[in-house]
């Protein structure tokens, strides 16, 4: 096969609009660049706005992942008045998070990801009606039980939140409603009917036995649920040799709070994890529609080229942690945590890792939202009062579903002088830094089976929706 | 009827917020009224060259299109030139794909506050140029000029809403398939009148407080919004108390203010959303058709005579007080 090159594009079943150019030989991805192609520029329309405002705009920068940039803005803003919110407060906006990413997981695996096993390509396989019964894309079995069970875990974000997405209830210093106890028991059935679909459909076992696999064995053996049948299709294509990474994760820590993380902050590169100085990160813009030099964010701007010079291919800058590229997501967040499993699977990097990861902590983060919900006391108070600076700087580091989120900001004189924003994808999906390194997804992409006549090949298809793209998180 | 979903510039969640809708869910609702979706970036299979067949071929009449809904705000920018949205893989602008399918389409819905006014996408300096479908702002005329009417002779309709109820959408939806939604359906902004004959106020849980003037002073506190946390329930349109979001939510039923998110312009209120912007101590702003001495005077009245029960409410996170039981006589 001569060399080529592909554009895919609209590629969907991902958040916001991607295209991804392939340089392609020998039936093999040898380049990938990745486009961010919107760009609507969140960072400065918050300029000169008061700093409360950002908790009614920057939810607004992603329908998917609205309540962690909720969550990211409360923390900075109460990061720059040296307050802590209610302790109370703290836990109903960690589960009100918790629920918005549970629900994320899901619907990736049940929406966005599988489908692409049911298609025709596939006729043939050992496992392919099955899948074509459970995940054609709009008309599966699977997936329309799954969005059933979705809507109705959202009941909590109705109930706390008043609505999802873009709810305005996570404030610097708690949540505006403070629950009774009856609406503790409603949420609590809630959650216990989120956790029969789980364990009814997806995992097809108690949540706690899938939690506890920690070998790669134990996992390969799984063949119940949902689960069950990915691992079979996971097998047969080899989806643990495809998409395979640099093995760099980041996690700024899961649901910080009054009891500390749920899920650690760190990072990882090899087999034990580390201690994270986020004063270390950059973004460069070497390849990005945008002007100025390399920042940290604290001091990052967003000056969009309207150029759109040749020597660039996204509207994504690159965020770099000393120096060097990072991958973040569930895997990398149950890695981190220390999870036997997840570590091995860390290690292989792949297609499968970043999936199975997911559906981990799909079951951990169920576990842990049932305890959260015990410790939620209705009688205390859930807000705290907290007057912000006239002058001030802060930072809030959350983990959205698709990994580490941060918000920096600066007030002067009462209002935003600078806000910068580094999302999940800006991580995964960046494009190359100065150096001329690919961003994680662009080096996964590298080795990718392209098959004779795809235009649209099945292998990368796997591989960018293995990494839960936002990308109307990712250019902001 | 089938539909072309497209996204433009916005956050994607009013697809998010469509995927909520129960009783059935939006699949079984869309495919029980005959509505066949030709593509959606969220849940359809079909990725990059078939979409751009398919685009092509409703943009050279082959394919007939019934529904284009456009999600998100159209972007101008940079320069009139559209480029700070491409429409992935086709070298387009969204700006150029949307003039160019619109014309074709029986019916063009516009979903969310971007794509009917520009939204959130346009606030402060709206770096990215942003204009709604067929209005910048309140003002008419965006991607598609003033006098625009799509083949049915429909201005755009202008499913406002930030995020939109799944409702709202997909009743929108069902009633065009019904052939039930004439100009007469549609308000002022071209919003659906379903919905937009409402006021948030209406059912609000706080009425009460707000029949007293009990207001809450900080977020959290029960009481009435409007005196001091921007809420402007009373002035927006939409049946947000009465239907309810995500099973029994709303944005009062959870403790904090009406933002007027069906609302033109309502990204840029000119003061922080979660307070209210006074004079000489009162309110600027005032329920919609409720006329100034009436409100001042019923307002004045109405605080004196607050009973201790609400009063004490008002500024408390939960109910301190219970009504007062009224014994049977004998």
């Amino acid at each position: 096969m001569s060399e080529t090159q592909l554009l895919v594009g609209p590629f969907n079943r991902v958040e916001g609009d991607l295209e991804v150019r392939l340089d392609v030989s020998e039936g093999q991805v040898q380049a990938a660049y990745v486009n961010s192609p919107l760009f609507r520029g969140f960072e400065r329309m918050l300029l000169g706005k008061g700093p409360l405002d950002a908790l009614t705009i920057t939810p607004r920068i992603c329908g998917i992942c609205s309540i962690s940039q909720s969550a990211a803005a409360a923390f900075a803003l109460a990061d720059a008045a040296g307050g802590l919110p209610a302790p109370m407060g703290a836990r109903v906006a960690a589960l009100l998070h918790m629920v918005e990413n549970q629900s994320d997981h899901m619907t990736h695996f049940n929406l966005f990801f599988m489908p692409d096993f049911a298609r025709p390509g596939y006729a043939g396989r050992a496992w392919h009606d099955r899948v074509v019964d459970r995940f054609t894309a709009v008309k599966g079995a699977g997936l329309h039980a799954a969005v059933d069970a979705r809507a109705r875990l959202l009941h909590i974000v109705g109930m706390l939140g008043g609505k999802w997405p873009h709810t305005l209830a996570i404030q610097p210093g708690g949540v505006t409603r403070a629950p009774s106890s009856r609406d503790k028991i409603r949420i609590k059935a809630s959650l216990t009917a989120f956790r029969k679909y789980l364990e009814g459909q997806m995992f097809g076992a108690p949540l706690e036995t899938f939690a506890e696999l920690a070998t790669l064995d134990q996992l390969n053996a799984w063949e119940t649920g949902d689960i069950g049948l990915f691992n079979e299709v996971s097998q047969d294509l080899r989806l643990d040799q495809s998409g395979i990474g640099a093995g760099r994760y980041l996690s700024f820590g899961a649901y910080p709070g009054p009891d500390g993380h749920v899920f650690k902050r760190g990072t990882l590169a090899g087999e034990t994890p580390h201690p994270l100085d986020e004063t270390a990160i950059t973004e460069d813009v070497s390849h990005a529609w945008m002007l100025g030099g390399t920042q940290a964010p604290l001091n990052g701007q967003t000056l969009p080229d309207e150029a759109m010079r040749e020597d660039a291919y996204s509207w994504c800058k690159a965020p770099r942690l000393d120096g060097l590229g990072y991958e973040t997501g569930a895997l990398a967040r149950q890695a981190i945590d220390g999870h036997p499993l997840a570590l091995a699977l860390a290690a292989e990097a792949s297609v499968r890792a970043r999936v199975m990861g997911r559906l981990l902590e799909l079951a951990r983060a169920h576990i842990a939202a049932e305890s959260l919900l015990d410790r939620i006391i209705p009688s205390e108070p859930f807000m705290a009062h907290i007057d912000l600076p006239r002058d001030g700087t802060g930072v809030g580091l959350v983990e959205a579903a698709r990994g580490a989120l941060g918000h920096w900001l600066r007030i002067e004189d009462g209002q935003i002088a600078n806000y910068q924003i580094i999302a999940p994808t800006t991580w995964n999906f960046s494009p190359r830094d100065a150096q001329g390194v690919p961003g994680p997804l662009e080096a996964a992409l590298v080795g990718a089976e392209v098959r004779e006549g795809e235009d649209a090949p099945l292998s990368v298809q796997h591989i960018v929706r293995s990494f839960d793209p936002c990308m109307v998180c990712t250019v902001h | 009827m089938n539909m072309l979903w497209l996204q433009s510039a916005g956050c994607g969640g009013c697809t998010m917020s469509l995927l909520c809708a129960e009783d059935p869910n939006v699949m079984d609702l869309l495919d029980g009224a005959g509505i066949d979706l030709l593509w959606h970036p969220s849940i359809s299979e079909m990725t990059g060259a078939p979409v751009r067949r398919l685009l092509e071929a409703i943009e050279a009449g082959e394919q007939p299109l019934d529904v284009l809904c456009i999600e998100g705000s159209i972007l101008r920018g940079p320069n009139g030139t559209g480029r700070y949205h491409m429409l992935a893989g086709t070298g387009r602008s969204m700006l150029d794909w949307v003039q160019s399918l619109a014309p074709r389409a029986q019916h063009v819905v516009a979903v969310g506050t971007c794509a009917t006014f520009g939204g959130v996408t346009s606030t402060g300096e709206n770096p990215a140029d942003a204009v709604g479908v067929q209005y910048d702002g309140g003002h008419k005329g965006g991607a598609l000029n003033a006098e625009f009417t799509s083949r049915s002779g429909l201005p755009v309709i202008n499913v406002a809403g930030c995020p939109t109820h799944p409702d709202w959408v997909t009743e929108t939806l069902l009633m065009l398939a019904d052939g039930a939604l004439g100009t007469g359906d549609l308000d002022g902004f071209a919003r659906p009148r379903f919905y937009a004959d409402h006021l948030v106020h209406h059912a609000c849980p706080k009425n009460e407080f707000y029949e007293y003037k009990a207001s809450a002073t900080e977020l959290s506190e029960m009481g009435c919004m409007m005196e001091n946390l921007g809420c402007i329930g009373t002035q927006a349109v939409g049946d947000c108390n009465i239907r309810s979001w995500n099973g029994e939510g709303s944005c009062t039923r959870a403790g904090y203010p009406c933002i007027n998110c069906t609302a033109p312009e309502f990204e840029e209120p000119g003061h922080g959303f979660t307070e209210t912007p006074k004079f000489a101590g009162i309110p600027i702003g005032l329920p919609t058709d409720m006329p100034k001495a009436w409100f001042m005077a019923l307002a004045s009245l109405s605080k004196k005579a607050t009973p201790k029960r609400i009063e004490i409410n008002a500024t408390a996170d939960r109910i301190e007080i219970p009504p007062t039981l009224r014994r049977p006589k004998s």
